[in-house]
C-alpha cells in the first residue's frame, strides 16, 4: 500500500531552489539523478524544484508536476468513457488509463460494462502495466479495489504524496487521527476520505497547508500544530 | 507628426520616456496566476501586459499529430481585441500564425520533448495590453509559465529587443520608437550560456550596429533573466 512508500528528509537544513538552466555546482563525482542532467561536465537543473544532494547523487524534487503512472501503483480514476467491453480512466496522467473488463471484479457480460461503471464514478484501482508510450492498464482485481461510492476526493499534487504519506506512514497516521476519518491516499495524488463532516474538513485543511508548504522545512511541526489548535 | 519627424532623444541623451539608449523598461513577472493551469505567469513590460499558460503533457489529438517519439508544443499567441486602442478582430490572424510559430521554435529547443512521447503541451500567451515587443513579452511569460509547471528545459528563453530609431541603437523600442524607427531586432537568448534560439531582424542595421544591438539585447537578457528566476522563488517562497 502507500504506506510504505519512503519519503524524503525535508525538515531539516535550508533549502536550495533550483531553476531549469542552473549550474548546480555541487562536488566532484556527483551523479545526475532525477531532474538533473550533465552538460559540458557541469550539473544542470533540468526543471524548477528544491535541490536534494544524498552525497553522492544529486536530484531535483519538483514543485509542480503532473503525474507519471508506474506499474503497481495504487490510483483513484473517474470513469471517462466507455466501448463494449473496456472502460478508459481519467488517473491524472498525459493518457488516459484503460480498465478492462476481464480485469474488473465482476462478471461483465460484453457490451454491459455501464451497468457496473458509469461516466463520472470513481475507483480505486491499481496499475497493472504500462508501456515505454506511458499507456496504462488498470485492474481493480486485487484486497481492497472497489468502486468509491460515499465520501470524498481531494486532489494533491502528486510530488508531495511522500510528504503525505510522512516516513513510516506517521503524517498520514496524523491525518487520520486528526480527521477521525477513512483515507486512502492515491499515487496519482487523489485522496479519498471517508468520515464525518467536521473531520473531513480538517483533514482537508492539513493537507492545503501541506501543498502550499511541503518543499520547506519543518512541515511535521507545522501539522501537529494545526491538529492541536 | 510625419514620419521622420520624430525625435526619439533629446540633446541629453534621454528618450522620451527617460530612458538612457540602452536601458529596458521596467519588467515585473509574477507566477501562478492560473490556478487551473499546471504553471502560468503574467508579465508587465513596460505598457505591455501578458498572461501565459501553460496545460499538460496531455494526450494529443487529433491523434495523426502525435509524435511517437516525443511531444508536440502547441503555442498559442493572441492579443486580446482591448489590448490596443484599434479594436483587434478576435481570432488567428497572419501576425499570431508567425509569432507562435517563432515562440514554439524558440521553446522547442529547449524543452525535453522525449520524455513525453505522443503528448501534447499547450502554451497558451494572451497579450492583454500592447505596446510594442509583446512577441518578446510572450515568449519569456512562456518559459516562466513552462518552468511553473515543472516542464523539464535545459534553460529558460528569454526573449528581449533592440532596435534603430533616428540612426540611433535603442535598447527595448516603445510604441512611438517602434513605429517611427528603422529596424527592430528581437532575440530569444538562453542566459546561461548566452546562445540564440531565435532572431527576427525587421528594417537595416549596418554591421556595426547590429552589434551594438546584440550587446544590448545579451546585457539585457541577463537582467530579465534574474527578474524571472526571483518571480519563481518567490512563487515557492525561496530567496528573492
Amino acid at each position: 500500500m502507500s504506506e510504505d512508500s519512503t519519503p524524503p528528509e525535508r525538515d531539516s537544513g535550508a533549502v536550495r531552489l533550483v531553476h531549469p538552466g542552473e549550474r548546480v555546482g555541487v562536488h566532484e563525482g556527483a551523479v545526475a539523478g532525477h531532474g538533473i542532467r550533465r552538460i559540458d561536465g557541469e550539473l544542470v537543473a533540468m526543471r524548477m524544484g528544491a535541490l536534494r544532494d544524498n552525497g553522492n547523487t544529486v536530484s531535483v524534487d519538483p514543485l509542480s508536476s503532473r503525474y507519471v503512472p508506474r506499474a503497481g501503483d495504487l490510483v483513484v480514476g473517474y470513469v471517462e468513457g466507455m466501448p463494449n467491453n473496456i472502460w478508459f480512466m481519467d488517473i491524472g496522467a498525459s493518457f488516459n488509463a484503460i480498465l478492462p473488463m476481464s480485469l474488473a471484479p465482476w462478471k461483465v457480460e460484453f457490451g454491459a460494462v455501464r451497468e457496473h461503471l458509469n461516466v463520472g464514478e470513481a475507483v480505486l484501482c491499481r496499475i497493472q502495466e504500462v508501456d515505454e508510450t506511458h499507456s496504462a492498464v488498470a485492474t481493480m482485481k486485487g484486497m481492497g479495489l472497489r468502486k468509491l461510492k460515499s465520501g470524498l476526493l481531494e486532489e494533491i499534487p502528486p510530488h508531495i504524496i511522500p510528504q503525505v504519506i510522512g516516513k513510516g506512514g506517521s503524517m498520514l497516521q496524523t491525518l487520520k487521527d486528526l480527521g477521525q476519518c477513512r483515507m486512502v491516499v492515491g499515487q496519482n495524488g487523489r485522496v479519498w476520505l471517508d468520515g464525518d463532516n467536521d473531520g473531513m474538513r480538517d483533514v482537508r485543511t492539513a493537507l492545503q497547508l501541506i501543498r502550499d508548504t511541503a518543499h520547506l522545512p519543518g512541515l511535521h511541526d507545522r501539522i501537529d500544530a494545526l491538529a492541536n489548535e | 507628426m510625419g514620419y521622420g519627424d520624430y525625435q526619439c532623444m533629446d540633446e541629453n541623451g534621454i528618450r522620451e520616456d527617460g530612458r538612457k539608449a540602452d536601458e529596458m523598461r521596467v519588467v515585473e513577472i509574477e507566477c501562478g496566476v492560473v490556478p487551473v493551469a499546471d504553471g502560468s505567469a503574467y508579465i508587465k513590460w513596460g505598457k505591455n501586459e501578458a498572461i501565459a499558460a501553460v496545460y499538460g503533457p496531455m494526450e494529443a489529438h487529433p491523434r495523426k499529430i502525435q509524435r511517437q517519439d516525443r511531444a508536440i508544443l502547441d503555442v498559442r499567441y493572441n492579443m486580446a481585441p482591448f489590448s490596443t486602442t484599434d479594436r483587434i478582430r478576435p481570432g488567428f490572424n497572419r501576425r499570431s500564425r508567425e509569432i507562435s510559430k517563432v515562440t514554439r521554435d524558440a521553446l522547442e529547443s529547449v524543452v525535453d520533448l522525449e520524455l513525453y512521447p505522443r503528448s501534447k503541451i499547450r502554451v497558451e500567451i494572451e497579450i492583454i495590453c500592447a505596446e510594442a515587443g509583446t512577441r518578446c513579452c510572450g515568449i519569456t511569460a512562456a518559459s516562466v509559465a513552462l518552468a511553473d509547471a515543472g516542464i523539464p528545459m535545459t534553460d529558460m528563453v528569454v526573449s528581449v529587443a533592440a532596435g534603430k530609431c533616428n540612426g540611433i541603437v535603442l535598447m527595448d523600442l516603445n510604441k512611438p520608437e517602434d513605429n517611427y524607427g528603422e529596424a527592430d531586432l528581437p532575440m530569444g537568448i538562453l542566459p546561461m550560456t548566452d546562445e540564440l534560439v531565435f532572431l527576427q531582424m525587421d528594417g537595416d542595421l549596418s554591421m556595426d550596429e547590429f552589434q551594438l544591438a546584440w550587446d544590448y539585447n545579451i546585457k539585457a537578457a541577463h537582467e530579465v533573466h534574474k527578474i524571472m528566476v526571483d518571480a519563481l522563488q518567490k512563487r515557492y517562497g525561496g530567496d528573492e
